[in-house]
């Protein structure tokens, strides 16, 4: 690895400040599972690398905030696992983030950080998409918020300016009962990157949200709200309609995981089966009268 | 101590240090080429094979993924310190018990995983043992074994 200069700030303020110095290279290190890679193989040269887990005012919990939790941007994927209020309420992303690397992956890797380095197979982008996540974004400029089917622009590249910081993620709780399940391709269990990977939500009036990944440059959301994905439909060619409108802006590539054919062909089966079980939680939700 | 080196404090299977360290090294490389623990293996060196895992706080992580200057503070246990007054941890037992041992490159980082099993899940089926080593590679292809020897030595821990 080549040499750079390490900061271990204690306050925004500082980090925003050593971000924004025009003199410097600057990455953030959070979890450091994709960064030190990076920095190993020498895809990235920072001049300094700027340590997030000491700053007192970017933490590492999950708290309840009007009508939902706030991620903090130190909280790891262990920790999602973990919370009862996330495995209530995000049961998708609780499945998502299990996938993730493995234990010892778990243990360091951010969400925050899945979310900033933009991959277009992050795996747990998907259902952040369907439940409607927002970025808490502090800066030079002071906070904004952007809702995260706003937050990328390409591939590792993301709507954060120089300085910024993905201070944490708001998710709002489901207003209904919903159904909502994640999905992905691998090759192999464990330790592997998806080939594609998506999340589905349906709620009682059959409105649905599915979010893909690794099948277009970024992440992507969309919607239907015809009724064709109602939990207990019974059309079929309907619901095979409306499903394949949902990853029509899907433009896969091929590359060492799987190709573009085989992509194409995993987003018609994969589609249908998470909704199949994104339909079955949310009828049992229902049928037991739990939210 | 070259300059943009950083003092580091922390300590190594309950032995405190302070060393004066380049931002660039991993935990990996401190742990074996400045605390001279090389019972920690170097093996893909992207977080793949857990050979080098290591428990920090309690947690297993792969330790060429963590730059040493992180550690600031933090309690860091290797395989050279499971085994206390002579006395080998009850995995190292079963892992000798069970023959789960072949070239052994990887086993240091597979105790430390099955380390943190243990403790957070002292009855883990099959399944569970199976998904806390998924990031333990043993090239050996011994993992039949490896999982016999965890279950063994959940077993008795009871």
């Amino acid at each position: 690895m080549r040499p750079f200069a390490y900061l271990r700030p204690t306050t925004l303020d500082q980090t925003i400040a050593a971000l924004s110095d025009p003199s410097a290279k600057p990455y953030l290190l959070a979890g450091g599972t994709d960064l030190i890679v990076r920095l190993r193989r020498g895809h990235l040269r920072p001049t300094i690398v700027i340590d997030t887990k000491r700053i007192r005012d970017l933490h590492d919990e999950i708290v309840a905030v009007d009508g939902g939790l706030r991620i903090g941007a130190g909280v790891t994927m262990t920790s999602i696992m973990r919370d009862a209020r996330v495995r209530q309420h995000f049961e998708a992303l609780v499945e998502s983030a299990s996938v993730v690397g493995s234990v010892q992956i778990r243990n360091r890797a951010t969400l925050v950080g899945n979310i900033c380095n933009a991959s277009p197979a992050a795996d747990t982008v998907p259902a952040l998409l369907v439940y409607n996540a927002v970025a808490n974004v502090v800066g030079p400029a002071g906070a904004r918020s952007v809702p995260l089917s706003e937050f990328f622009s390409g591939p590792g590249r993301t709507v954060l300016t120089r300085g910024e910081i993905l201070e944490s993620v708001d998710l709002p709780f489901p207003k209904q009962p919903v159904g909502a399940a994640f999905g992905r391709i691998t090759r192999r269990r464990g330790v592997d990157l998806a080939t594609i990977n998506l999340c589905g939500l349906i709620d009682g009036d059959g409105a649905a949200r599915f979010a893909f990944g690794a099948v277009a440059p970024t992440p992507f959301l969309a919607t239907d709200n015809s009724g064709a994905l109602v939990a207990n439909g019974t059309d079929l060619s309907a619901r095979a309609a409306a499903l394949r409108a949902l990853f029509s802006r899907s433009r896969p590539i091929t590359d060492v995981r799987g190709s573009q054919e085989y992509r194409n062909a995993m987003l018609e089966v994969m589609t249908d089966r998470t909704w199949q079980v994104a339909a079955g939680r949310l009828r049992s939700r229902l049928e037991t009268g739990s939210a | 101590m070259s300059a943009g080196d950083v003092t580091v404090h922390m300590q190594v299977n309950g032995r405190s240090f302070a060393l004066e360290i380049p931002p660039h090294h991993t935990l990996l490389d401190v742990l074996r080429d400045t605390v001279r623990l090389t019972g920690t293996k170097e093996c893909c060196a992207e977080g793949e094979c857990g050979a080098c895992t290591v428990l920090v706080n309690g947690q297993a992580v792969c330790s060429c993924l963590v730059l040493a200057v992180e550690m600031d503070g933090r309690e860091i246990t290797t395989i050279e310190g499971l085994a206390s007054g002579g006395q080998l941890d009850p995995l190292q037992e079963a892992f000798v018990a069970t023959g789960a041992v072949q070239c052994g490159f990887c086993i240091p980082g597979m105790i430390m995983a099955a380390r943190q099993l243990l403790a957070l899940n002292p009855y883990p089926s099959r399944a569970e043992i199976q998904e806390a080593l998924v990031g333990n590679l043993c090239r050996c292809g011994g993992y039949s074994r490896i999982l016999d020897a965890v279950a063994r030595a959940a077993a008795s821990q009871r």
